[in-house]
């Protein structure tokens, strides 16, 4: 593939060429030093595409083998059907030992081939601290400029279901029926509450109406005994049965996506801005620690220079190298 | 002995030879030759198309009609297979699984046209379609759907063609897919538990006549080249099927107890390397499954040697047979009465396989049972990685294979001279002929009488009613094999198998040589990925309805444990969808696999539509059974590198993969 011709190509992601998608893709997974101004200069380039403002990012995330996939296969399908056009950005573990990885949720969607308007790029997490793909909020980026909704899968594991508030619009917790997997994470406290529940695999009517009645008592109880933070007061989480094999449910997943996507309409921007800002810090913190954060003035003040540079059109993930370096740098004169 | 004197013989088993190629009057032809050599039943192939509900001129078909196996695409090509044979006379086994239901009636349908009467028909249909997701692909609907198709099977001929084998649940396939004694047992026990507990639930089967069912239930197994322990495999097998009958199901009657099975030999172990060694190969296997008389098959069919070249030629299946009737008729064995009954040697072997087996069975049916199984990719998992744990072996040496890792310089053999006219090569016009002879079919038949049929086998489909009586409907009416499936996946849907590659966990040695070459190797990819900004990005690809999975698989993991990122979507993937995701993935390297003989058309075809959708500059191999002459033809026509079996050291073959990705960094 020839290098990219920035603005050409930038112009060429807004109007969703394929191949232009791509090569902006493979750019912002590039993480060569010399590459991270191109890289700024095209997402500066993005920022404000219309498809952008106005789309929908959609976070999927939930214990391995619940159907994520099979699941964001179903959605994409319908949400096509509807008229509007879907990115897809699949997140797969790597191997600790050797680094590389199988992409394999891209075997469990099916799509047709000549359909411009939807685009799967399955990302391996590269050993980041957490549970999502070093390159995976830009690359929601390049998509959300592209397309009107953007699904991100996640591994369901490690860090990803915080990480992914950082990146969506709108978290969706897939379950199975009787699995048992919510309270698990509600109690564990490590997860706050998400905008929509799915229980998927709810392929019999009355097991399906059985489950989302438990999960609604679950969430009853976690809410009474305050195991549930919940970021937004303002949304009670819906609850949607579906089967991804059998395309039930869809439907109300897309409404209840749609509802919520409604809601944020004032807030979005804020959210955004405020999940990038969460994610930049992460990311510092889980490498470097609480004693990183204090070495570089604490949280209140790195939080400040946060939303400064991310304005100045900084990445979470120039600006985390950025405090990185200054850090080091910072440990290298205290003796 | 015998009072006159004269030695008393057990009855042979029956011997067959797989085979059916290019068209229905063909594969009649070779049908009537291989009854003419002695061979006392018949073995039906058909081609993909056929097995997983295509016409000859659906665009999924191409390069695949009439190429594995025969195509069967209505009643006309049924009757042209069976021309002269009569059906009351046949032992007929068909190979033929998701569209099992369709072929037996177009066999019904065709034998009604002779004038028999179906309840005399015997023989069998594979119906096992639970491994078919797990290995041998040629699946189509989701398994709930292929649950009832095999239920409705059994129970229409367990009633009204009393005769037949109305499935052999199979763990031959499972072997070949890298499957150990121990798992191949576990796993075809679970499937019939599975099979018999779906039989139970339609309620279709008085309680009184369960026995029946249980007592035509059959096998079909492998026998590998430790033969000893796949003697024991089979005693294991026996002992395991009586409990299962007797204590799951209650079987009283010991002869509807008993574990009937047929056989084909392995081969996957057959070699590319001094293919004439397969023969001992092939014979050793056979006697692992003929030896014992209480656990000895009904059935054998066996491979030929030149089974990792390509197809074999009639000659190449009479020297098989030949084995068969030799060891038959020529030796003493069928003399003598069990010969291992009181070995403690082979009694204590068999119990280690009964006890390992049984506790993987009860892991399986704790997970749900088979069907379970296989949704969550348990089953298939555990395959793939007992295949890798198997290559790894020889290619380290731990495991000999003679003319492969060990022995291998020899003189030049005179079998293989003439290596590319040393198989059976098919007549690329069989296809365009057999599409010309379906648009007259479809001219000269009533369609308003198929409307009618497609109408209510789609009624049914939707209904708890048996899928036989409107098939067999339908065969009559004239409606094709293309037709009957398409009905039902507009009602059943499709369904994509696990991989069971994302989860499979390789175990490596720590230290030594095999060790340090997956280090440097490792190094190799890291330093590209500093040079790149990226990670060496892989898609392997298979395009075409070929289900041969192994070599897609082990290619897929051993890239991801040498550091690439591997994209791998499964089987059966068009040209147009490998490179849709080669162009979203924005992968480096592209590699195709292909074994079932349909490279000449779909690997250029890829080529060509990477090229048009500006991809050209992506290097791609192939690997695959590919004849020398073709793969010539294939670097000829850009492809980068093409591999066979013959180069079973994955690592030589990683090498190479990163030398591409270099290679055309370097280029940029
Ligand atoms: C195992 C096997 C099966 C298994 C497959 C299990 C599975 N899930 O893979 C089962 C029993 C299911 C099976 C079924 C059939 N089989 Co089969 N099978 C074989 C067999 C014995 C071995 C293939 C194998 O797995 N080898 C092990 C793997 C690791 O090796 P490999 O795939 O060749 O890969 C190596 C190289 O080729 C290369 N490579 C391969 N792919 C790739 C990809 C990349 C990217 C790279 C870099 C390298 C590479 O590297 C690998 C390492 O060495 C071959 C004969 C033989 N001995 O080769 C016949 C064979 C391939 N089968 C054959 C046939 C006809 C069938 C059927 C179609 C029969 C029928 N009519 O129904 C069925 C249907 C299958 C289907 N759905 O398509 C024919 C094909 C004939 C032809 N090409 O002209 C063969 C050649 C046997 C024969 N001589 O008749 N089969
Ligand atoms: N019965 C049923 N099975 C489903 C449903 N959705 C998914 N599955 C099956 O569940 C298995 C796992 O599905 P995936 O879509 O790969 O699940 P996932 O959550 O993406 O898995 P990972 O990415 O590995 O975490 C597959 O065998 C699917 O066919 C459903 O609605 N009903
Ligand atoms: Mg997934």
């Amino acid at each position: 593939m020839p290098p990219s011709d920035l603005p050409d190509d930038a112009a060429r992601v807004l109007s969703a060429d394929k191949a232009a998608v791509s090569r902006a893709l493979n750019l912002v997974e590039d993480r060569r030093p010399e590459a991270q101004t191109a890289v700024t200069e095209l997402l500066a380039a993005l920022k404000d595409a219309p498809k952008a403002a106005g789309g929908h990012r959609v976070g999927l995330t939930g214990p391995p083998g619940v159907g994520k996939s099979t699941l964001t296969s179903a959605l994409a399908r319908s949400v096509r059907r509807g008229g509007r056009t879907v990115g897809v950005v699949a997140i797969d573990p790597s191997s600790i030992r050797s680094g590389g990885s199988l992409l394999g949720d891209r075997a469990r969607m099916s799509f047709d081939p000549s359909d411009a308007g939807l685009f799967v790029r399955s990302l391996a997490t590269a050993g980041e601290v957490g549970g999502l793909a070093y390159a995976a909020n830009s690359a929601v980026r390049v998509l959300a400029a592209a397309y009107d909704m953007v699904v991100i899968e996640t591994t369901g594991v490690g860090q990803s279901e915080i990480d992914i508030m950082h990146v969506a619009d709108t978290v969706v917790l897939v379950v199975q029926p009787g699995s048992g997997d919510v309270l698990q994470f509600l109690k564990a406290g490590i997860m706050e509450i998400p905008d929509i529940l799915v229980v998927n695999k709810a392929d019999q009517d009355e097991l399906a109406q059985r489950a989302v009645a438990d999960l609604r008592g679950a969430l009853q109880t976690a809410r009474a005994v305050g195991a549930t933070g919940g970021r937004d007061a303002g949304w009670e989480p819906p609850i949607v049965a579906t089967s991804a094999t059998k395309g039930t449910g869809i439907d109300e997943l897309i409404a209840a996506l749609d509802g919520h996507r409604k809601h944020l309409e004032a807030t979005l921007a804020t959210r955004r801005r405020q999940g990038e800002v969460q994610w930049a810090l992460d990311l510092f913190t889980r490498k470097h620690g609480e004693h990183g954060l204090s070495t570089l003035g604490g949280a209140a003040q790195l939080q400040a220079r946060a939303e400064r540079d991310l304005d100045d059109g900084e990445t979470p993930l120039s600006l985390c190298e950025h405090l990185s370096r200054e850090y080091v740098a910072a440990l290298g004169k205290t003796p | 002995m015998a009072e006159d004197g004269k030695l008393k013989r057990d009855k042979p088993w029956i011997m067959r030879t797989y085979s059916g190629h290019s068209t229905a009057a063909a594969s009649n032809a070779l049908y009537r030759t291989n009854l003419a050599k002695g061979q006392t039943g018949l073995s039906v192939a058909f081609d993909l198309p056929t097995q997983t509900g295509y016409d000859a001129d659906d665009p999924l078909a191409r390069g695949e009609v009439g190429k594995v196996g025969v195509p069967v695409s209505h009643i006309g090509d049924m009757r042209a297979l069976f021309d002269g044979l009569p059906l009351d006379q046949m032992n007929t086994s068909m190979t033929i699984n998701a569209t099992a239901v369709w072929l037996l009636s177009l066999y019904v349908a065709a034998a009604e046209d002779q004038g028999v009467d179906p309840s005399v028909l015997r023989g069998t249909t594979q119906n096992d379609i639970i491994k078919e997701y797990l290995s041998r692909g040629t699946h189509i609907f989701p398994p709930a759907a292929s649950m009832r198709l095999i239920t409705d099977l059994i129970t229409y001929t367990v009633k009204d063609v009393p005769k037949w084998n109305p499935i052999n649940v199979c763990s031959y396939h499972l072997q070949e897919a890298g499957a150990t004694p121990t798992q191949e047992l576990a796993y075809a026990l679970v499937t019939a538990i599975g099979v018999l507990d779906a039989v139970k639930a339609t309620g279709r089967v008085p309680a009184s006549e369960f026995g029946n069912v249980v007592g035509r239930m059959s096998f079909f197994v492998n026998a590998g080249i430790r033969f000893v322990e796949e003697l024991c495999k089979m005693r294991a097998f026996v002992e395991l099927w009586d409990r299962v009958t007797r204590e799951r199901y209650g079987v009283t009657d010991p002869k509807q107890r008993r574990f009937r099975y047929g056989v084909q030999v392995n081969s996957l172990g057959l070699t590319e390397q001094q293919p004439e060694n397969n023969v001992i190969r092939i014979v050793l296997e056979m006697l692992a499954v003929t030896l014992s008389k209480d656990a000895r098959a009904r059935a054998i069919q066996l491979p030929a040697w030149n089974e990792a070249l390509g197809l074999p030629r009639p000659w190449d299946q009479q020297w098989s047979l030949r084995a068969q009737q030799i060891l038959a008729y020529e030796s003493d064995l069928l003399e003598y009465a069990d010969l291992f009954k009181g070995s403690e040697v082979v009694e204590a072997q068999t119990q280690r396989l009964v006890e390992s087996a049984w506790a993987e069975v009860q892991e399986v049916l704790k997970r749900g049972g088979a069907v379970e199984a296989v949704e969550s990719g348990y089953i298939k998992q555990r395959l793939v990685e007992s295949n890798a744990a198997r290559l790894r072996a020889i290619e380290s040496g731990d495991q000999v294979v003679v003319g492969v890792n060990k022995y291998v310089d020899g003189a030049p053999s005179p079998l293989t001279e003439n290596l590319d006219e040393a198989i059976l090569t098919i007549d690329p016009e069989v296809d365009a002929a057999q599409r010309a002879a379906l648009v007259r079919w479809k001219e000269e038949r009533d369609n308003a009488a198929v409307e009618q049929a497609l109408a209510e086998l789609q009624r049914v489909a939707k209904a708890d009613e048996n899928m036989m009586a409107p098939s067999i409907a339908a065969a009559h009416a004239g409606v094709t094999t293309g037709e009957w499936a398409n009905t039902l996946r507009q009602v059943w849907g499709e369904y994509r198998a696990p991989t069971g590659v994302a989860g499979a966990i390789v175990k490596a040695s720590g230290s030594g040589p095999a060790a340090e070459t997956i280090a440097r190797l490792r190094k190799r990819l890291a330093e590209l990925e500093a040079r790149m900004g990226r990670r060496a990005k892989l898609l392997v690809g298979k395009p075409g309805l070929d289900g041969h999975s192994n070599g897609a698989e082990q290619i897929a993991i051993k890239a991801r444990d040498v550091g690439f990122d591997v994209v791998y979507e499964g089987i059966r993937v068009s040209p147009e969808q490998i490179v849709a995701s080669a162009l979203e993935e924005g992968v480096h390297l592209i590699g195709l696999s292909i074994l079932s003989g349909s490279h000449l058309a779909l690997v250029p075809e890829v080529v060509e539509r990477l090229r048009e959708a500006g991809l050209g500059d992506i290097p791609v191999v192939a690997g695959g059974i590919i004849p020398e002459v073709d793969a010539e033809r294939l670097r000829r026509g850009g492809v980068a590198a093409v591999y066979t079996p013959k180069d079973f050291e994955l690592d030589n073959i990683m090498s190479d993969l990163i030398d591409l990705v270099d290679r055309r960094h370097a280029a940029e």
